[in-house]
């Protein structure tokens, strides 16, 4: 195979010029110059929020985010990773939530000096509508906010702009959970089939299967029916052997 | 940015085909499933774990004349990071009743069961809380909670298929039995489930499983359920103590040889301090950044084994190591995006594997292994894999076929996150296909350990990746989320009752580790390795050469 020269470029890691191949990611690109990190590097796979990262070009006023794992590095960029930023999280008995908006602008008042500045919505790297999120919860909305902020991994970069000095990811995530254990409806069939194991209801069941031999299960195995993909929730199977009711008739 | 132009003209051959295989889709026609004849020749002939020469005889240890691969064996043949004789073990830095080793989902749904339970709880992670495997979960968790069509017999029944018949019985009666309890919890602390206007959990069908049961968060299921776990712990502060960048390099013994707590590394100070508890739980995680023969891995940066060396040196015996999952769809191209992980979520929805000349060479719906190594076949017997721009092989995910199935702003909808991400690069994946790979993704072995959480060290106990026996040979996609919180809760619940009722006081001891060294040495091993690792080195070999320090000088080497 022909060996193709691989096009160098310089990048300014806290102000100093290291050359790193074209193509790198932010982060492969430090590792290259060679950083070990500690901080700021997590999952490497964009959705831990350890590796968030500032940078500008030059000649650009302009302040830019990214994820240093999951952007590529480009030249002349001046970059500074955030790996921590202090934000407060008001601890709180969930339980005892009420599922209403108050309980969020009880634990976290500063969400009202919200100036609507939207630095917030702009340096997030997951494009979550921070600042939009926020009016959400301010009107009441926490549905809404839910679901606009749930790709939020909790990186900090908007906290850092914040010109409400408000932990806005500390926030979503409060919503998110009231949403999800008070607002949203109940998956009725979830808590039946819990309340059948904290019974016993199954232990006869799986005893007898776990006493089988290897060739009787793979026979089950083999032999079990295979919901269709497309099936929907009103699916019947034909052989109900190991159906709750059907076993203990 | 985008596909080049040499790919470009490979997609044609896909959309050729495509009208026609959506058809069949439609109509309910499927390429033939494989029997348990043909898996069994493909995968011997085939899987990465049947490589000759890639695993070795362990020489000390509980597990002694055991085979594994050469990277575990490298890393357990060797001494401690650390000399036991330099630590002061009476200066006891921190005391607690329950000690949790790992801030991922394991480690943190035990520190919730150990304080319900009347613990004092401190949780030890390596990263930053969170920072972990669970975080990366996509697709979804399993549980048979739709009785009218599902029961935790068949959940049962699939999951022991799924591990070749191998599974620890008792630790998988546990698995699919406690799920919908798990799931209820989870909903009760508020995790966002998709759901049914009526509050139906909407599921999806997966490789290997017979019932439609995998319950999801979009596609972030693990990072939804970390957060919301985590964001609990975050509320008992009074009673869970969170030391983030302190990993534990050894466990404490006592004199009754009890597990009396464990030695931690602050990674930034470099300096070492004590935990005294009365019961600890490992909850370490997985193995990914060994990089097992060289493959990249969809794991996050701390999952180097260290639960499996400090336990192993502490007594406890290996189970199931010998296997690890190869993901069959990691992310090959673009090359920024190498080893990311593309959920199972699109076979489970019906996405065909397709090589390079559009055609399907094994249903999308086999289990992990065999379809694995069906890819590895299509590339080196068959010479049919998609060759990538940076060399190497590919297979194509069709994506997009899914849009002409289920409707258009299917794939937005559905996998936001993977939207985003090729999107970022140029690709649109509803409307190109992607290129993946088999990905060193999960490690099905590990420890062995009890479904009481109990390991045969008393005072010692265990949960999640770390562990080995409940998937046997091979995890079924959906079960380890559920794995790390139904033993998690059972070892967080446990841990406390030990910690209350069965503690003895003792003089702590480092005396295993030193018993270890030693074995090392009369084994006759000669090694510069020191373990357990921590973290993996990627700093580009130009430099790493030209790093001349030999001594440290305060920290700076
Ligand atoms: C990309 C990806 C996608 C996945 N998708 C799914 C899925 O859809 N469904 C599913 O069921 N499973 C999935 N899995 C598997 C599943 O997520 C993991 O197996 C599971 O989350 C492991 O949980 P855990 O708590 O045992 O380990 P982890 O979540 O990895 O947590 C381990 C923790 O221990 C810490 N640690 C490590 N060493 C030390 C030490 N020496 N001292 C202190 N702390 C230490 C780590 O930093 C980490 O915080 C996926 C895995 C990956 C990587
Ligand atoms: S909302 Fe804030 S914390 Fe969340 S991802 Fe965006 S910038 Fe990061
Ligand atoms: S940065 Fe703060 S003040 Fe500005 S819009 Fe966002 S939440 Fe409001
Ligand atoms: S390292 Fe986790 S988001 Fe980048």
């Amino acid at each position: 195979m022909e060996a193709t020269e691989t096009k160098m470029i310089p990048i300014y890691i806290m102000g100093k010029r290291y050359e790193v191949p074209e193509g790198l990611t932010i982060m492969k690109a430090m590792e290259y110059a060679g950083y070990q990190y500690i901080r700021g590097c997590g999952c490497r796979g964009g959705i831990c929020g350890a590796c968030g990262t500032i940078y500008r070009k030059p000649g650009d006023y302009k302040i830019y985010s990214a994820l240093a794992c999951q952007t590529a590095a480009e030249p002349d960029m001046y970059l500074t990773q955030l790996p921590f930023f202090p934000a407060n999280h008001v601890p709180s008995n969930y339980a005892e939530l009420e599922g209403v908006p108050e309980d969020i602008y009880k634990l976290y008042p500063e969400l009202f000096r919200c100036v609507a500045c939207n630095a917030c919505s702009k340096i997030c790297p997951m494009d979550v509508p921070v600042m939009d999120v926020i009016a959400y919860i301010k009107r009441g909305d926490i549905e809404k906010a839910a679901f606009e902020a749930f790709d939020c991994i909790q990186c900090g970069l908007c906290t850092s702009r914040c010109f409400a000095e408000a932990p806005q990811f500390h926030i979503m995530q409060l919503a998110r959970r009231i949403y999800g254990g008070k607002l949203a409806p109940k998956a009725k069939h979830n808590a039946e089939a819990a309340q059948a194991v904290r019974e016993g209801k199954f232990d006869a069941m799986l005893n007898q299967l776990m006493s089988m031999s290897t060739e009787e299960i793979k026979k089950e195995y083999i032999e079990r029916e295979i919901e269709p993909e497309t099936a929907g929730d009103d699916w019947k199977p034909k052989d109900a052997k190991w159906l709750i009711e059907e076993f203990l008739r | 940015m985008g596909y080049p132009e040499s790919l470009k003209n490979l997609i044609k051959k896909i959309e050729e085909t495509r009208p026609d295989r959506v058809e069949k889709k439609k109509a309910g026609i499927e390429i033939p499933a494989m029997t348990l004849d043909e898996r069994a020749t493909l995968l011997e002939a085939h899987h990465p774990d049947c490589i000759p020469g890639t695993r070795r005889e362990l020489k000390v240890g509980p597990s002694q004349g055991y085979a594994v691969a050469h990277e575990f064996a490298d890393l357990l043949e060797s001494k401690s990071r650390v000399d036991p004789d330099k630590v002061d073990l009476s200066q006891i830095d921190y005391e607690t009743d329950v000690l949790v080793i790992g801030g991922g989902g394991a480690g943190t749904s035990a520190a919730l069961l150990a304080q319900e339970n009347g613990a004092k709880v401190i949780l030890t992670t390596k990263l930053r809380h969170g920072d972990a495997n669970t975080m990366m979960a996509e697709g979804g968790i399993q549980a048979a909670d739709k009785l009218w069509k599902d029961s935790p017999g068949y959940h049962y029944i699939d999951t022991l298929g799924g591990g070749h018949f191998s599974n620890v019985p008792e630790l998988a009666y546990r698995l699919v039995n406690d799920a919908p309890d798990v799931l209820h919890w989870l909903e009760n602390l508020g995790m966002m489930f998709w759901k049914k206007p009526d509050g139906t959990m909407d599921t999806l069908p997966a490789a290997g499983f017979c019932r439609s049961r995998l319950h999801f968060a979009g596609d972030i299921t693990g990072a939804e359920i970390m957060r919301v776990v985590r964001d609990e712990a975050r509320n008992r502060e009074e009673d869970i103590t969170v030391l983030e960048f302190s990993p534990v390099i050894e466990l404490i013994l006592n004199e009754n040889g009890q597990c009396a707590g464990a030695l931690i590394y602050n990674m930034e100070t470099e300096e070492y301090s004590i935990i005294r508890a009365k019961a600890t739980i490992v909850a370490t995680g997985g193995s990914g950044r060994l990089h097992i023969q060289n493959f990249v891995t969809t794991n996050h940066y701390g999952a180097t084994a260290d639960g499996i060396v400090m336990t192993y040196r502490a007594g406890l015996k290996l189970k199931f190591l010998h296997t690890l999952q190869y993901h069959p769809t990691g992310c090959v191209f673009p090359e920024q995006l190498e080893g990311l992980l593309i959920t199972e979520k699109f076979r489970a929805a019906g996405s065909h594997v397709l090589n390079v000349d559009g055609e399907q060479f094994v249903y999308e719906r086999e289990p992990r292994d065999v379809e694995a190594a069906a890819y590895i076949k299509e590339a080196n017997e068959r010479g049919k894999a998609v060759p990538r721009p940076t060399g190497g092989w590919g297979i194509w995910l069709d994506s997009p076929m899914l849009e002409l199935i289920y409707g258009e702003g299917y794939i937005k909808r559905e996998f936001p996150g993977k939207c985003k991400q090729f999107g970022r690069h140029g690709i649109d994946i509803s409307k190109e296909p992607m290129i993946v790979y088999p990905t060193l993704h999960y490690q099905n072995g590990g420890v062995e350990f009890k479904e009481t959480g109990e390991t045969d060290i008393p005072g010692l106990f265990m949960a999640g990746e770390v562990g080995g026996g409940i998937h046997g040979e091979n995890r079924l996609m959906g079960n380890s989320l559920l794995d790390i919180l139904v033993f998690g809760r059972i070892a967080g619940a446990n841990a406390a009752i030990y910690a209350k009722e069965k503690a003895q006081d003792g003089k702590m001891s480092l005396a295993h580790v030193n018993a270890y060294n030693k074995e090392v040495e009369e084994a006759g091993i000669e090694t510069e390795v020191v373990s357990p690792m921590l973290l993996p080195n990627y700093i580009e070999k130009k430099v790493r050469d030209r790093q001349h320090s030999s001594h440290y000088v305060g920290n700076i080497r």
